[in-house]
């Protein structure tokens, strides 16, 4: 069976202080090659904490992540992963750092030609000699996912990569991604504070709650297809996606109100 | 005391006329800025290249009006010591009681034996003129009765100077031999005459406000002093080899210790067991100015280069090694998962991300290190060496050298400067991204 399975995953942070932090717990799911999953969740939920176990930079206290058949142990170039900001080498150009991870597997040449195409789809051909710094945070976020498409992942990793941008190079970049995603047919796993981010990014779209970290509910969502192609302000004036967008916004505000409440009282 | 106060006071005022003359010139030049807020926003603070002009030329110019240089206008010049003819009258009471009145006609020559003598005036009555030459910058002791009939051992005594009344008898003396009234001091033209513990009268001319040559030269002599020295050598080596041999030792001594501190900073930087072992030896090694172990390298090593290229070693390395570690830890953790996920191994972190994201670290460090050797091969070859620029100055201020003093000091600035000027260079060129992550 080809695809990730997040297998009743929990984790632990043992503190300093001899307390400990109950990040995730039991959290199971299945995602099949080629899904386009979005995550949200208020701020502390933990899913931060899910997407750096399935990257392997972390070991679950219990459970485990199996891709394509085999348990992950620590970080591969099958898991690709797009940060919100600072993962560019600002020692290499914009070429060199697309072609990083052929490099690494010293297919730099045979890479080459892919690389260059790669710069043309996220229209950055005219740039690929300047220095990463020297371009803009939209631009810089273009770089990223370049440099994760060129390595060929089976699934791809989005930490709130569009974060830092402001709206409108926001909504150009999440054209990209859905373009890029129906274009090569990869698994995307991406988290974002942002609903409506989530409800265009997600043909599932998970909700998280804090306290343990958990899933709270789940949706299968037809706006990212409908986007694929499209411009993204019609999907938004679509009813169900403002109906949906609601529910979402009221569940997190809830979520919200529980910890800020729970902080009150353990406060008096 | 006097020198050094109004030295003091010349600073005081020339900096500030330096301020305000920059401040005025940025106020009429900087209209072209439009950040509002510039006074707190670092970015906004640069050096302004005009003050810094203005301050070097007003240091030469502070230091020609102070050695009376021959380079700058003679109006600019600070008043210098006196040098020309004085006189001043001077009365002698007589044991019996009956004075006479005599004069002293003095004249500074500029060097000792070489001015035209003065002659006294002839003088009547039982003290008869006298002369005396005084070389500049020092005063003169005139015995006055040495020609007189009455003189000091008979009782005669000096009581009035250019109609001052003076009262001061060298033969009260209390039961410890020490004087019982405090010597007068009268103002005459170009002048100050007192009395020594003798009774002899003490001339000194006025010293006006320049420095003495040997105190500190003027800057042509220094200049001549660097021509002469340039081409002719000074103790056995010439200029070049005492500049040479001392940038030389500091370029071994550096590169020795980045050799070892680099790779002894990424073992820190990467491995528990390095980091445990060296924490202590590094930390304790760190606080110790490399000067201080100047004994105990002469003690194990000798004053020869070997003693001189380990305590430059030892001042770099824990530098290097430091800079090489906070090099290492301050890579971005997002930096290195990411190179992980596109698959790259430990060696190719270590060659691909961690170094170069180090670079900046340790070029800062090397900038450091570099500007820590020189001065410490400086401060180790004035305790001891044969040749090197530290050699040179130590030597020439054991002969009252002051112009080779201060040609060396220069020099040595200049260079230190020039290391750090080349060093910021080269970090421009070879880590372009550095404060750019
Ligand atoms: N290394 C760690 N040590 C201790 N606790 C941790 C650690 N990493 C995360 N946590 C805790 O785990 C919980 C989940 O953190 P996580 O970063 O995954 O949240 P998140 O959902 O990504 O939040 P955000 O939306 O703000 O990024 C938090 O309560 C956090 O304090
Ligand atoms: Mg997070």
């Amino acid at each position: 069976m080809s695809g990730l399975l997040i297998d009743d995953v929990s984790m632990r942070f043992e503190l300093p202080d001899g307390g400990a932090v109950q990040a995730l717990k039991n959290v199971t799911l299945d995602i099949k090659a080629g899904e386009l999953m979005s995550v949200l969740g208020p701020s502390g939920c933990g899913k931060t904490t899910l997407l750096n176990i399935v990257a392997g930079f972390l070991a679950p206290t219990e459970g485990q992540v199996v891709l394509n058949n085999a348990t992950v142990h620590g970080p591969g170039p099958e898991r690709g992963m797009v940060f919100q900001q600072g993962a560019l080498f600002e020692w290499m150009s914009v070429r060199e750092n697309v072609g990083f991870g052929p490099a690494m597997k010293g297919q730099k040449r045979e890479a080459a030609e892919r690389v260059d195409h790669l710069l043309d789809v996220v229209g950055l051909q005219d740039f690929k000699e300047k220095a990463v710094y020297e371009l803009s945070g939209g631009m810089q976020q273009r770089v990223a996912l370049a440099r994760c498409l060129a390595n060929d992942p089976d699934v791809i990793l989005m930490d709130e990569p569009l974060g830092a941008l402001d709206a409108l190079t926001r909504e150009k970049m999440q054209s990209l991604v859905l373009d890029l995603w129906k274009e090569t047919g990869k698994t995307i796993i991406l988290i974002t504070h942002s609903v409506e981010e989530a409800l265009l990014l997600g043909e599932r779209l998970l909700v998280m709650a804090p306290r343990p970290g958990r899933i709270h509910k789940e949706y299968r969502l037809p706006f990212a297809d409908m986007g694929v192609g499209n411009d993204l302000r019609e999907v938004k004036k679509h009813g169900d996606y403002n109906t949906t967008r609601e529910e979402i916004l009221a569940m997190i505000w809830d979520m919200e109100e529980e910890i800020m409440g729970r902080a009150e009282g353990a406060g008096a | 005391m006097i020198i050094a106060l109004i030295y003091v006071a010349i600073f005081v005022i020339a900096f500030f006329a330096v301020r305000f003359i920059a401040t005025f010139l940025s106020h009429r030049t900087d209209f072209t800025s439009l950040k509002t807020v510039t006074f707190g926003d670092e970015s906004a603070v640069r050096a302004d290249r005009r003050a810094s002009v203005i301050s070097v030329v007003a240091i030469f110019l502070i230091w020609g009006a102070f050695t009376g240089s021959s380079w700058i206008p003679r109006f600019l010049h600070a008043p210098g010591p006196f040098v020309g003819d004085g006189s001043f009258e001077y009365v002698v009471k007589a044991p019996d009681g009956s004075t006479d009145t005599s004069s002293v006609n003095w004249r500074v020559e500029v060097v000792r034996g070489e001015g035209e003598p003065i002659a006294a005036d002839e003088g009547d009555g039982f003290a008869l003129g006298d002369a005396l030459m005084i070389t500049k910058y020092r005063s003169g002791q005139l015995i006055w009765d040495k020609n007189d009939e009455f003189t000091r051992k008979d009782g005669a005594l000096v009581v009035e100077i250019n109609g001052t009344p003076v009262d001061f008898d060298p033969n009260m003396r209390d039961d410890n031999g020490n004087l019982v009234q405090s010597k007068p001091r009268v103002k005459i033209d170009n002048g100050t005459v007192t009395f020594t513990d003798k009774g002899a009268l003490s001339i000194s001319p006025n010293e006006g406000w320049q420095m003495e040559p040997i105190w500190l030269p003027p800057p042509e002599a220094v200049w001549k002093r660097l021509i002469e020295i340039s081409s002719e050598g000074y103790q056995n080596s010439t200029l070049w080899e005492h500049l040479g041999l001392s940038l030389f030792r500091v370029v071994v001594g550096f590169v020795l210790g980045a050799l070892v501190g680099i790779p002894l900073g990424y073992a820190m930087g990467l491995s528990n067991w390095f980091r445990g072992w060296f924490d202590p030896i590094v930390e304790f090694m760190r606080p110790v100015p490399p000067l201080a172990l100047i004994p105990l390298v002469i003690i194990w090593a000798g004053i020869g280069e070997t003693g001189k290229i380990i305590l430059l070693f030892l001042a770099a390395l824990w530098i290097m090694t430091i800079a090489a570690r906070a090099g290492v830890s301050g890579v971005n953790i997002t930096k290195v998962h990411a190179a992980y996920s596109l698959g790259a191994s430990k060696y190719q972190l270590m060659r691909h991300v961690i170094v170069p994201n180090s670079l900046p670290e340790i070029f800062t460090g090397a900038r450091v290190a570099m500007g820590v050797c020189w001065g410490t091969v400086v401060a180790a070859e004035l305790v001891a060496a044969e040749v090197g620029a530290g050699m040179m100055i130590m030597v020439a201020s054991k002969f009252q050298l002051t112009d080779i003093v201060i040609m060396g000091i220069i020099l040595i600035g200049i260079i230190g400067y020039g290391i750090d000027i080349l060093m910021r260079e080269a970090e421009k060129y070879l880590v372009p991204w550095k404060g750019r992550g």
